[in-house]
């Protein structure tokens, strides 16, 4: 279960947000929406234990994050939390299913090789498996960065902005390919986002 | 994959930094390395050669041509002096050991040496084939003239006037080849030698002539008459008295400073090689920052990616340093290969040397030092900041 309480934030003086409460359980989805500089990013990044809200508290399974020291944190990120943002990054210099099974050793989870073939099987990226990221289309390296986010089985996914830069065809199927991956990990999943098309998707929408 | 794996692909990933990286590095720590090895064989080959010869006499010259003509026979003599004159040296009480040589001829581009059967147990040569000479106009050859020209027992040849290929021909006299030596490491393996009496007539002179010589070099009973003899000799006779340690010493010396600059240029050259691993982990950290960040995002932790740019930086430094070795190893074997014909570079070592020990560590130390920045760089990657700038 994830829980926080009304969260605030501020950079400086001119900069400062606050978030409203979110409660949400295994398996649930949850749409944030927003304009553009109303704050989605840092609301995504306090939810990841990037940064340390001033006010108000985030716990994920019972585990607050202010308990946890900046070490703890990044363990506890690593086992528990995935990222997905706008635009894919990876890891240029080693193939595909390589770019998995290094995020999954970094973050100290199981490396099961056979899995993450499976799983890009399952994403349609079969005759990609042993690509170079950077040879891979804007869609499939989407649809690759949610491979990267779920192969570890996160308690938690965070999706930011997922489909800024993708067509109606592939803005569809990336939503559909994050929620079908979320209920199979049986993880709870937070899309934060400005794009409106994303709006009919989902039960739980919160307007930033 | 480990952090260790992922070090070596980025690496991979960009093949012409890392490729210059490592020329730089391999050329600094070779060229160190070939001073170092070229100078340990010089110093070998000086000392192997010199066996305990401790006064060289010939005609007045240049005492280190004197030197390098007699006893290692690289030069050309300084002139002819009187047997007689020798004779006289010999009856100093001093004096445990005196043996004539007559050299200017060659064959093929081998010397031919006359000298006296005392020459073998200078230099402990045995015999391989066949004995010594006893006749005149028997030789015994060193184990290279051997191979080279492929001679045996039996063969007659005739010396030619001069060490240059193309000169006179002595067509007189033929030597005939009575033994040949086994390899033994010194100047010794590449000489043609004969009783000195022959090499006097091969030049036909007459026979009322006084018998003349090119050098002679002497053994002392004590080493104190090091500095009482050839002070003697070159004080009161028209005759040139060389110490060979002293001049070898000298040259050595001379040719110190040549190592020294070299050498200098060198370690510029393996700063240098820091300079460029410094440049291109710094660049390619600016092209990697998002990947860094993505690292840290699924749970890399600072000292991970610090780990990952110090092995990158070592691995070029390591790996360049060992590539320099090699590199020594494989100009000296060329250079070896090129030159054993007239010269006497023989054997190298293909182990380390004590000297080139500390090459390792000091490469490792500037890989060290060239990832300070960038370590730190790593170390502080900010995720939020990078996150949101993108």
């Amino acid at each position: 279960m994830l829980k926080s309480t009304p969260v605030s934030f501020s950079y400086d003086n001119l900069n400062s947000f606050i978030f409203p409460e979110i409660s949400l359980n295994d398996s649930e989805d949850l749409l944030i929406l927003g304009k553009s500089g109303i704050g989605k990013t840092t609301f995504i990044q306090l939810l990841a234990g990037l940064l340390t809200p001033d006010k108000g508290s985030i716990s994920l399974n019972g585990v607050k994050y202010a308990d946890l020291s900046p070490k703890k944190m990044d363990e506890f990120r690593g086992k528990n939390i995935s990222l997905v943002f706008q635009k894919p990054y990876f890891i240029k210099s080693i193939n595909l299913i390589q770019n998995l099974l290094t995020t999954l050793k970094l973050s100290g989870n199981k490396v099961d090789k056979e899995k993450c073939k499976y799983l890009l099987e399952h994403i349609g990226l079969s005759d990609k498996i042993y690509s170079k990221t950077y040879e891979l289309s804007e869609g499939e390296k989407q649809r690759a960065s949610i491979a990267m986010a779920v192969c570890k089985k996160p308690d938690l996914i965070l999706a930011d902005e997922p489909t800024a830069s993708l067509d109606d065809e592939n803005c569809d199927i990336i939503i559909k390919l994050l929620k079908e991956q979320a209920k199979k990990s049986n993880s709870k999943l937070i899309i934060i986002t400005h794009d409106q098309r994303l709006k009919s998707q989902f039960k739980n929408t919160i307007t930033l | 994959m480990t952090i260790f794996k992922l070090s070596w692909r980025n690496l991979v990933g960009s093949p012409l930094n890392t490729i210059l990286s490592l020329l730089l590095m391999s050329l600094g720590v070779g060229i160190i390395s070939l001073l170092i090895l070229l100078n340990n064989e010089m110093k070998q080959q000086v000392k192997n050669n010199l066996k305990e010869i401790d006064m060289v006499v010939g005609a007045k010259g240049s005492p280190l041509q004197l030197i390098l003509s007699s006893v290692y026979h690289i030069d050309n003599p300084t002139g002819n002096i009187p047997l007689n004159s020798i004779n006289k040296l010999k009856k100093n009480r001093l004096v445990d050991l005196v043996i004539p040589l007559s050299y200017g001829d060659s064959y093929k581009g081998f010397r031919i040496v006359g000298s006296t059967h005392d020459y073998f147990d200078l230099y402990n040569a045995e015999i391989k084939e066949g004995r010594r000479w006893e006749g005149g106009f028997e030789v015994v050859i060193g184990s290279d003239v051997a191979k080279t020209h492929n001679l045996q027992i039996g063969d007659n040849f005739y010396g030619t006037h001069g060490l240059l290929k193309g000169g006179h021909i002595h067509d007189n006299y033929a030597y005939n080849v009575v033994g040949i030596l086994n390899f033994s490491g010194t100047v010794i393996d590449k000489l043609i030698l004969t009783d000195y009496h022959s090499v006097w007539d091969v030049h036909n002179k007459d026979d009322d002539s006084e018998m003349e010589i090119t050098a002679a070099l002497f053994k002392f009973k004590n080493p104190s008459a090091l500095i009482k003899l050839p002070r003697q000799v070159n004080e009161t006779t028209n005759l040139q008295a060389a110490v060979p340690l002293f001049e070898m010493n000298r040259l050595i010396n001379l040719l110190g400073i040549g190592f020294n600059s070299i050498q200098f240029i060198a370690v510029v050259i393996m700063i240098v090689s820091g300079l460029s691993i410094f440049i291109s982990l710094y660049n390619s950290l600016k092209r990697r920052r998002y990947e860094l960040a993505l690292m840290r995002v699924h749970g890399a932790s600072r000292w991970q990616l610090v780990r990952l740019i110090q092995f990158e930086a070592l691995f070029l430094s390591v790996l360049g340093a060992i590539c320099g070795l090699l590199l020594s190893r494989l100009s000296i074997y060329i250079i070896s290969s090129l030159v054993s014909e007239n010269n006497t570079i023989n054997n190298f070592p293909l182990t380390l040397v004590v000297e080139e020990f500390w090459l390792l560590p000091s490469a490792l130390l500037i890989g060290i030092f060239a990832a300070l920045i960038p370590t730190l760089q790593a170390y502080r990657t900010n995720i939020p900041k990078l996150l949101i700038d993108a």
